[in-house]
């Protein structure tokens, strides 16, 4: 099962309609004890980074211990943006820190927020992209961006190159939607279902 | 592996629109093998797969009491879609698009009624996030110049006796994550998008702003796209043709240079 943490911050039903569609079982939740015994976790997220503060009072405790037992984790849009150690969006609101960085907005030469399909460039090895080509369309919807990390597995450039997934052992996140990126967004989803 | 990294592939997006009444698809669509022409799930998962970037689904139900019907199509639709998908036409209150949001949609579009109560705008936003908002203006201009157009209510019969400019600002203000803008002028006569009115919204706004009314071709999309500065084009009958239609229009801007989400 894979508890789908619900921490207020916008429309998840569609996660967990792809998630079904590619043949796992999901729950929405919000019960830490699910959280901490949940096979996978996904933290979805749209929307503005102090949401997170949500996650962080109840959340990120049983969260980061699913992880460091290994459960395999998938943070979408903010919810990888979470992983970081903050966002200029809301400075007071901290991330988990798992990986080094601070999000920021996009450049002023662009126009912000960046939203509609844009191409992925794969830049390491990736159990979260196998059998992804590399150049695939993706989905995105958002004004702030995570910067480029050993973690980083794909790129997009857009006001320069960003974070477009990230994975570290057990640990993955994407900025944009798998769940609205087509046939290419289902099979990220159907690889993090088979990890 | 590391190779160059690509360039700015940002990609104009692509609309289908299905406009629906009392949960039929109104306009005739021809696709092959299509089992049932009217039914508005089964051609938005047609039209995702021949190429479409998003969907949009405007409710143009006259009559009221037809929610629950919406909500079902919405549902439906909605299962089998993983493209972004909204929704739009009788959302008057955060509860009607908390519903829409419940049975999968993406974004819901608002009119008339964030002509009305534009604080909608900022409720949906706050609870849903910007992205999720997408407030769909029609205008109108005749012979003015865009900085005159007005923006036109209740399915473009009343002057709302704002400019079209100011509510797009205003709009962007309050939280709108996107601006879907129809030209009355251009509605339905196949005559091309207005190309002067969209580029005024579009340097407006930083958000994303959507062309809608008059295509009748290829070179209109592009002409929408490079003169018009619009980031997406929307479009209904054009491509009620067959499956081919997407197709062949994302091949034709993209040999025009227009960088288009093809093939995918």
């Amino acid at each position: 099962m894979i508890a789908i943490v619900d921490y207020g911050a916008g429309n998840i039903s569609s996660v967990k309609k792809a998630l079904e569609y590619v043949g796992a079982g999901a729950a929405v939740t919000t019960d830490p004890a699910i959280i901490l015994s949940a096979e996978k976790i996904v933290v979805p997220g749209v929307g503005h980074f102090c949401r997170c503060q949500a996650l962080n009072l109840h959340l990120r405790e049983p969260v980061l211990n699913a992880i460091s037992r290994g459960a395999p984790f998938l943070g979408i849009c903010v919810g990888m943006q979470w992983l970081f150690e903050g966002s200029t969006e809301a400075p007071e609101t901290p991330g988990a820190a798992l990986l080094a960085g601070q999000c920021s907005r996009f450049p002023a030469e662009v126009k912000s927020p960046h939203v509609g399909w844009n191409r992925i460039e794969l830049t390491g090895n990736s159990r979260l992209l196998r059998g992804i080509e590399n150049g695939s369309f993706v989905y995105y919807t958002h004004s702030y961006r995570a910067p480029l990390v050993p973690a980083t597995v794909a790129s997009t450039c857009y006001g320069g190159a960003f974070s477009g997934a990230i994975e570290r052992e057990n640990v993955f996140g994407v900025q944009f939607h798998p769940e609205k990126s087509g046939k290419t967004g289902l099979k990220i989803l159907e690889n993090f279902c088979a990890i | 592996m590391k190779t160059s990294a690509p360039s700015d592939q940002l990609t104009k997006r692509i609309i289908a629109c299905l406009d629906v009444d009392a949960g039929r698809v109104v306009k005739g669509v021809q696709f092959q093998q299509l089992r049932d022409a009217g039914d508005p799930a089964e051609l938005a998962r047609c039209h995702a797969e021949a190429g479409a970037d998003e969907i949009v689904l405007l409710d143009i139900t006259a009559t009221s009491g037809e929610r629950k019907t919406l909500v079902e199509t919405v549902r439906r639709a909605a299962r089998q879609l993983f493209i972004p998908f909204t929704v739009g036409g009788g959302i008057r209150t955060l509860q009607d698009a908390a519903g829409i949001f419940d049975a999968g949609a993406d974004k819901v579009s608002i009119n008339s009624a964030a002509v009305a109560n534009p604080a909608l705008i900022g409720e949906i936003a706050n609870r849903f996030g910007s992205q999720a908002v997408m407030v769909a203006i029609d205008g109108k201009r005749g012979v003015n110049p865009p900085q005159e157009a007005e923006v036109f209510v209740s399915g473009g019969r009343r002057a709302a006796g704002k400019r079209v400019l100011d509510w797009v600002r205003e709009a962007e203000d309050r939280g709108a994550g996107e601006i879907l803008l129809t030209s009355m002028d251009r509605d339905g006569t196949g005559l091309g998008f207005d190309c002067e009115l969209t580029a005024a919204v579009a340097g407006t706004v930083s958000i994303p702003v959507i062309a809608s009314g008059g295509a009748g071709n290829a070179q209109h999309f592009l002409e929408v796209f490079s003169a018009g500065k619009a980031d997406a084009a929307l479009a209904a009958s054009i491509f009620h043709f067959g499956t081919h239609a997407v197709a062949e229009l994302k091949q034709a801007l993209q040999d025009a240079g227009i960088p288009m989400r093809w093939p995918c």
